[in-house]
């Protein structure tokens, strides 16, 4: 039989229905930061602001909560905001924004509180199971900083508090948003942005005063670890691909701490949490001679102070020290589930060994099932059976334990005078926000900390908007001429594809999938992926310029044959541009900051003289140049 | 595992024209064979076995096969999602099962009022830090 999938055509794409919106506040995105932007932002708005959201799929199980979390990873209760601001500097090599952290941890807590108010389970102490957290409720904590939760509806249940604040009339699901535009009057403000139906022959412009841009991290940039269907089974959510950070950039947003990415340490294969098993489980990771590595390896850690001498020290010098083992031949790493599992067992009596039994396959069921299913086709049982770990393909993001993202605004009562501009969350483009995964230098907001930092922006946009009621956003482009540029791909299929007896290989043109494998290649080999040890140099990223530039030429031949690869297409773009944007901060930054997350092999060195500064990078929409510089670093709360 | 569809379950949700599972894919994979009226996921090597079109499926036609890849043959987990909870059913290799059984949200579906209780903020609090749960508290800020 063939494929059914292969009998489609493009032909219906012709003359697509432009549709025009003319909005104040424009959301893009519908995962936890737009959720928290569509909570917040009404109560300020008041009905005199129109506010639009729009996300390339469907808001109750979008973004990278689709399956739900166990954990909420971000509740201070009784934490101080300062000691958040020094966990956070600490775990990402003494590189943050203190104002914009200490924002996040001054308010996260009311947000969970509203949580819970709407129906998330919040896990309680023994004693306080009916009271919540806002009646002084103490939750379970895996950790310091997180608390567990029964969220397999937890973005469910965040979708229909914002979706019932915001109005299902002001959503439009199935929208992919290709790009921003810059309004036609005045430099560097925002006026609108264009994206295209996923489901109709339809393409969308939305002209707005304020635009928060959340369209969460970055995932598929390099090759992945299993290359046949198991690519799907990514850590980090398969399909947010870098839209956010592209699209800032493009119209000149600036950004910060590009050169950083995330390389979590996971279960092997199937990239399910282990910190829960760290931490509540109490199990130990282990070489494959049995010996505990990371105690055994110490003197790694002493190498970088203080960040490897912290009580838990920075996430990417433990993957320095797994990585040492798995180089020097010593695999497989594993997590000694069955030594921790017996521990806590010991003084349990049969209904509770029951319960940690249940505990431990939630914390997969509820955020990985993939992991799930590889415990059952592997026979594994955590509690006889130990599990291996593996860090995974680099990925991108500002709110995990990652610090990509836009150089912002800070709060005006907490950032110096040059770290803002007036807005809270307010991009360098006038009028342009993000927040989640898009705002930079100020990693472990997670969940409950995005959610937050889009109400922040949200209330800060309505506040640009009243100042800025006169304006009239203006677009440069016209409907149709938009319209041309989106539907290249489907052109490029049309034209040629009969040229050939296979649709799928064709000379005149490259099909989305293929230009993701030939990018996926090329980061890999080239800056710093899974297959050179996470290692790279100056002149491997002199080559991979080369390459990477032939390869944006060449995308100007993707072709599409139906939505559903028009969608791959542009995602792509955003992939292609997202990758630039880290070579090129890679390679500005001459010394080696995240060991564990990649090494340069020119710079091995962690050099605190030259390079504790910020990165940041402006791609001129003008002249089409890059400019790279240099940004003190200033710590706000003392360290140490 | 990517997601499979069982022939015999599957209706194309009665011929609608959106499916439950189309409607529900964060990335786009489940597409509906208008010939046989069937759903089928068009891009296995992209599914992240977030099972939202598993949970959704209104005659549970959608399965999940671990990734061929790199899991050996014959386990599986079967959730069934109610309102308020889920249950698991684990399968392993070896023919063993496990059942486990979760809360998933204490208040009935639909029923969040996000605004309901909370007054509007004052014009005023506009150009402060609050957000506008916080109103009438005491903004931290760094200690001197
Ligand atoms: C496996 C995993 C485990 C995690 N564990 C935890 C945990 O235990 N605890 C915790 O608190 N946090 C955890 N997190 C982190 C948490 O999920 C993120 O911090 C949070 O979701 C980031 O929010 P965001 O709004 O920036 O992005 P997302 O929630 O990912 O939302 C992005 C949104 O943008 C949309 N979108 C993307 N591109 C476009 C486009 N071009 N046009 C239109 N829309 C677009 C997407 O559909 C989605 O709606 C985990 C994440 C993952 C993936
Ligand atoms: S939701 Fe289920 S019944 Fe409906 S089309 Fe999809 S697989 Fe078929
Ligand atoms: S499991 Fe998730 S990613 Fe895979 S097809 Fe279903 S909804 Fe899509």
């Amino acid at each position: 039989m063939v494929h059914p999938i292969e009998n489609f055509n493009a032909d219906f794409a012709n003359n697509p229905v432009v549709e025009e919106h003319e909005t104040d506040i424009l959301i893009i995105g519908g995962g936890m930061a737009a959720c928290g932007a569509a909570f917040e932002v009404g109560k300020w708005a008041k009905g005199k602001y129109k506010v639009t959201l729009v996300d390339k799929a469907a808001l109750d199980r979008s973004g990278a909560v689709a399956q739900g979390l166990s954990a909420i990873n971000t509740y201070l209760g009784d934490n101080t905001p300062e000691d958040y601001v020094k966990m956070v500097a600490n775990d990402l090599m003494g590189i943050t924004r203190d104002d914009l952290v200490y924002d996040v941890g001054r308010h996260v807590d009311d947000t969970v509180m509203n949580f819970e108010e709407w129906g998330l389970p919040v896990w309680k102490q023994p004693g306080d199971e009916d009271k919540t957290l806002r009646q002084g409720g103490k939750p379970v904590r895996s950790g310091k900083w997180q608390i567990m939760i029964h969220g397999e509806s937890y973005k469910n249940i965040v979708a229909e508090a914002a979706k019932t604040a915001l109005g299902t009339e002001n959503i439009i699901e199935r929208c992919f948003v290709v790009k921003l535009l810059l309004d036609a009057n005045e430099e560097n403000r925002i006026a609108g942005a264009v994206g295209f139906s996923v489901r109709e022959n339809k393409i969308y412009i939305f002209k707005a005063k304020a635009i928060l841009c959340v369209a969460g991290g970055a995932v598929n940039i390099f090759r992945p670890r299993s290359t046949g269907e198991g690519m799907g089974r990514t850590w980090y959510a398969v399909w947010n691909a870098g839209s956010t950070y592209s699209m800032l950039s493009q119209v000149g947003a600036e950004l910060t701490t590009m050169e950083n990415r995330f390389v979590p340490a996971r279960f092997k294969d199937g990239y399910g949490p282990v910190g829960a098993w760290f931490l509540l489980f109490k199990s130990k990771a282990i070489n494959g001679l049995g010996e505990d590595y990371s105690a055994k390896n110490k003197a790694l850690l002493e190498e970088y102070p203080p960040y490897g001498l912290a009580a838990v020290p920075a996430t990417c010098l433990r993957n320095h020290q797994m990585l040492k083992e798995m180089k020097e031949g010593r695999g497989p790493i594993f997590m000694d589930t069955p030594t921790g599992m017996k521990n806590l067992m010991k003084d349990m009596d049969k209904k509770q060994i029951k319960h940690l039994e249940s505990e431990a396959w939630e914390d997969f069921l509820d955020m990985t099932i993939g992991q799930a299913n590889f415990w059952a086709g592997m026979n594994i049982r955590p509690e006889e059976t130990m599990s291996e770990l593996m860090p995974t393909e680099p990925y991108f993001l500002g709110s995990h334990a990652g610090a990509c993202g836009a150089w912002v605004s800070g709060p005006s009562d907490l950032a110096p005078a040059d770290w803002q501009w007036g807005y809270n969350r307010m991009t360098t483009v006038k009028g342009l926000f993000t927040a989640g995964d898009g705002v930079g230098a100020s990693g472990h907001k997670f969940s409950s900390g995005s959610f937050t930092e889009g109400r922040i922006a949200a209330k800060n946009m309505v506040r640009f908007v009243r100042d800025n009621e006169a304006q009239k956003p203006t677009l440069a482009q016209t409907g149709e001429e938009l319209a041309k540029e989106i539907y290249k791909p489907f052109q490029n299929y049309l034209d040629h594809k009969d040229y050939s007896t296979d649709t799928l290989t064709n000379p005149h043109y490259i099909k989305p999938k293929m230009m993701m494998f030939r990018l996926n290649k090329l980061m890999d080999e080239y800056v710093a992926g899974t297959s050179t040890y996470y290692t790279t140099s100056e002149k491997l990223m002199d080559q991979g310029l080369h390459l990477l530039t032939m390869l944006k030429e060449d995308s100007d031949k993707m072709a599409a044959k139906d939505l559903h690869e028009l969608l791959r297409a542009w995602e792509n773009y955003h992939r292609i541009w997202m990758a630039e944007i880290h070579l090129r901060h890679v390679y500005f930054r001459k010394e080696t900051r995240y060991p564990g997350f990649y090494y340069r092999s020119d710079y091995p060195k962690l050099d605190e003289v030259n390079w504790k500064v910020f990165v940041n990078s402006r791609y001129n929409p003008k002249t089409k140049e890059w400019e790279m510089k240099k940004i003190p670093h200033q710590d706000l709360v003392p360290k140490g | 595992m990517p997601t499979f569809v069982i022939d015999s379950k599957c209706d194309g949700c009665k011929g609608q024209d959106k499916t439950a599972c189309m409607y529900i894919c964060p990335n786009d994979l489940m597409y509906l064979d208008k010939d046989r009226m069937k759903a089928l996921n068009q891009e296995t090597e992209q599914c992240w076995e977030c099972y939202s079109c598993v949970k959704i499926c209104p005659q549970q036609a959608i399965e999940a096969r671990p990734y061929a890849d790199f899991v050996p043959m014959g386990g599986t987990s079967i959730p069934i999602r109610s309102s308020d909870s889920i249950m698991w059913t684990i399968k392993f290799r070896d023919g063993q099962t496990k059942r486990f059984k979760f809360p998933i949200r204490t208040t009935p579906e639909g029923s969040i009022k996000p605004y309901e209780g909370k007054p509007d903020p004052a014009d005023a609090e506009m150009d402060s830090q609050l957000l506008f749960t916080e109103i009438g508290t005491q903004i931290a800020t760094f200690k001197k």
